[in-house]
């Protein structure tokens, strides 16, 4: 079972329309979770929260400073730590097959995640594209977004790095 | 349209093969490569390589949407798909088609034609091609009436078979209702397709077939006929051009049908026709059409001195065909031993493994297309060919005589092959005398196979 970018971009509408802070989609084989996590933090943009967000506990865990300079990319510790940690623990998420990688769900959209995002192991961390065919990507273990390797747009081959996480204990 | 840059949806040696004429080309070569073959010499010799999957074949080279993929991707204008794998599902050449990029073939429609036993025969009669006694059955009281007329032993055939898969054979007429519902049934497993049809078995046959070139507007050109009959269990060992003592009316006659089979449907490329010579009738019919390039086409290429894969390439950049068949001429004979990774004395199994220390032969007349060095793993998820070595000379006796040198010199360390049975072949009478039947391998494993090997191995 596979969604379309565009079928993903009407769901998260369905949810940025209601009054519901999460929404689930469960198909054959794929369970798609979008939450709504702008309330908590003023800062951010709430659409970009949206999608960039999709830790269990948004609220508390989910919405370091980080995200409101999406451009900077730094990671919300400082980088030495960081580094140590990521060598550490850090858990490779590789393209299951070959295509054209997308970090957001449409062009032009927020990416799924960025460097500091907090994931889950099925949180959707990209899309490779197959003959039209949009295959979600998922984490696959717990932890933060410690580097993104993979270029939006680019061909990936089967196996390539698509971006780090340094591992946490799941909640 | 130019063609600068392919993709090669294929592994193995045909890889290897087909990037050294697009280097000679100046083209440049992008390899679809699984993860067992990302290090394989295929992929150090393409000018790219990417990964399209896991090594197992149906989550790498069978996947149509990946190969297409991934030729859009690396900005490829064509896909050449080798033989095996996508070479024969029109999937891959409607897919291709659809996306603007060249496959290097006939068109889908031609693969379904000809893929279609019971289609290519009823093609093979309307080009006034003689086909084998026999035809389509709807019930076993069909088939057991037009068994009477075939006469036994018959062959039992899956529409949707081919290269030996999918038969069964029938000696008596009471065995036939039980044949046909089993081949039925197990044709609907194997190939999706539960039809069958009959077919006289020939007794004592040999398995000539014609190389042809067409420019998918109806010209079609002949480069000669190979003989294949030393196969076991269908599978080709040895393959030679001209086919020996075969009466030249005959060999006439069957290039002839080849090209009028192949001109019938105005075919796009290389392909081969493969017929059934009836020893005992002085006959021919025809077998099926391979819509690919054949792994044993470098016999031809060898006395013909043209560049099969070239020539399929031009045809697909839309130059058509740049040789006619006056054109063609014959130097020589050649012979091509396929070197497999599988052992002569455990029923040929397959023996992958890793080869340790490699010595190719060299010399006059000598051509190796392979991708094995040392170090190389043969991986067990694919076939078990290593390498063709081919032997080119004046006439056979010297092609034996290089080939028969050549595989003396021969060195694989650290694997089972079949390179000694290949000497037991060489050094035997009947195949030294030439035009030998299908029945010969056979014959020649029943009578003390180790025996004989030990001798010459």
């Amino acid at each position: 079972m596979t969604l379309t970018a565009k079928e993903v971009a009407e769901i998260t509408r369905l949810l940025e329309d209601s009054t519901f802070d999460e929404l689930t989609v469960e198909l054959d084989g794929l369970k798609l979770t979008v939450r709504r996590a702008g309330a908590a933090v003023a800062s951010g943009p709430p659409e970009q929260e949206a999608r960039s967000a999709p830790a269990p506990q948004p609220r508390t865990a989910a919405a370091p400073p980080s995200h409101s300079e999406p451009a900077s990319g730094l990671p919300p510790r400082s980088e030495a730590a960081f580094a140590s940690e990521a060598v550490a623990a850090a858990q490779e998420v590789s393209a299951p097959l070959l295509g054209t990688f997308y970090r957001a769900p449409k062009p032009g959209a927020p990416p799924f995640v960025e460097v500091g995002s907090v994931v889950e192991e099925d949180t959707i961390i990209g899309i490779i594209e197959v003959m039209k065919l949009m295959n979600t990507v998922r984490a696959g273990v717990c932890g933060t977004v410690a580097d993104i390797l993979a270029e939006d747009g680019a061909l990936v081959e089967y196996g390539q790095t698509l971006l780090r996480i340094s591992k946490a204990a799941c909640s | 349209m130019t063609i600068r840059r392919i993709l090669i949806a294929n592994r193995g040696e045909i890889a290897a093969r087909i990037i050294r004429t697009c280097r000679h080309l100046g083209i440049e070569t992008v390899l679809a490569a699984s993860e067992a073959d990302r290090d394989s010499v295929p992929a150090r010799l393409a000018d790219r390589t990417v990964c399209i999957g896991p090594s197992r074949p149906s989550e790498s080279y069978l996947r149509v949407g990946t190969i297409v993929q991934a030729a859009l991707a690396v900005r490829a204008e064509a896909i050449h798909p080798g033989y095996g794998f996508l070479s024969e599902r029109a999937a891959l050449a409607k897919a291709s088609e659809e996306h603007g990029v060249v496959f290097i073939g006939p068109t889908a429609e031609q693969i379904e034609s000809v893929g279609d036993k019971l289609r290519a025969r009823a093609a093979a009669q309307a080009a006034g091609v003689p086909v084998v006694p026999g035809g389509a059955v709807g019930s076993v009281e069909e088939a057991v009436s037009l068994a009477r007329r075939v006469g036994f032993p018959l062959l039992v055939k899956a529409v949707g078979g081919g290269g030996g898969r999918g038969m069964k054979r029938v000696e008596r007429a009471q065995d036939l209702p039980q044949a046909l519902q089993l081949a039925e049934s197990e044709a609907g497993a194997a190939f999706g397709d539960a039809r069958v049809y009959l077919e006289r078995f020939v007794t004592r046959g040999r398995h000539v077939e014609v190389q042809v070139l067409g420019d998918g507007l109806g010209h079609v050109i002949h480069l000669g006929e190979r003989d294949c009959s030393v196969q076991r269990r269908y599978q080709k060992l040895i393959e030679e051009t001209p086919a020996p003592r075969l009466p030249q009316p005959l060999r006439k006659r069957l290039h002839e049908a080849a090209v009028r089979f192949a001109a019938g449907m105005a075919y796009r490329g290389a392909g081969t026709v493969e017929f059934l010579v009836d020893l005992e009738r002085d006959a021919f019919y025809f077998l099926e059409m391979n819509a690919r390039i054949q792994v044993e086409h470098p016999v031809t290429e060898a006395v013909t001195g043209i560049d099969l894969v070239a020539e399929q390439i031009a045809v697909a950049a839309g130059e058509g065909l740049r040789i006619g068949q006056s054109e063609v001429t014959w130097r020589g004979h050649a012979i091509e031993c396929r070197v497999n990774a599988e052992d002569p004395a455990r029923d040929f199994q397959p023996s992958p493994g890793l080869a340790r220390a490699v010595r190719w032969p060299a010399g006059e007349g000598i051509r190796v297309d392979t991708h094995i060095e040392a170090g190389a793993r043969i991986p067990t998820f694919y076939d078990s060919l290593m390498a063709k070595i081919i032997a080119h000379g004046a006439d056979r006796e010297e092609a034996l005589e290089r080939l028969w040198q050549a595989i003396a010199s021969t060195r694989i360390g650290g694997m089972t092959t079949n390179l000694a049975f290949h000497s037991t072949v060489l050094a035997n009478r009947e195949f030294q005398a030439g035009g030998v039947d299908t029945g010969f391998l056979a014959r020649l494993l029943a009578q003390a196979p180790m025996s004989v090997e030990a001798r010459f191995g």
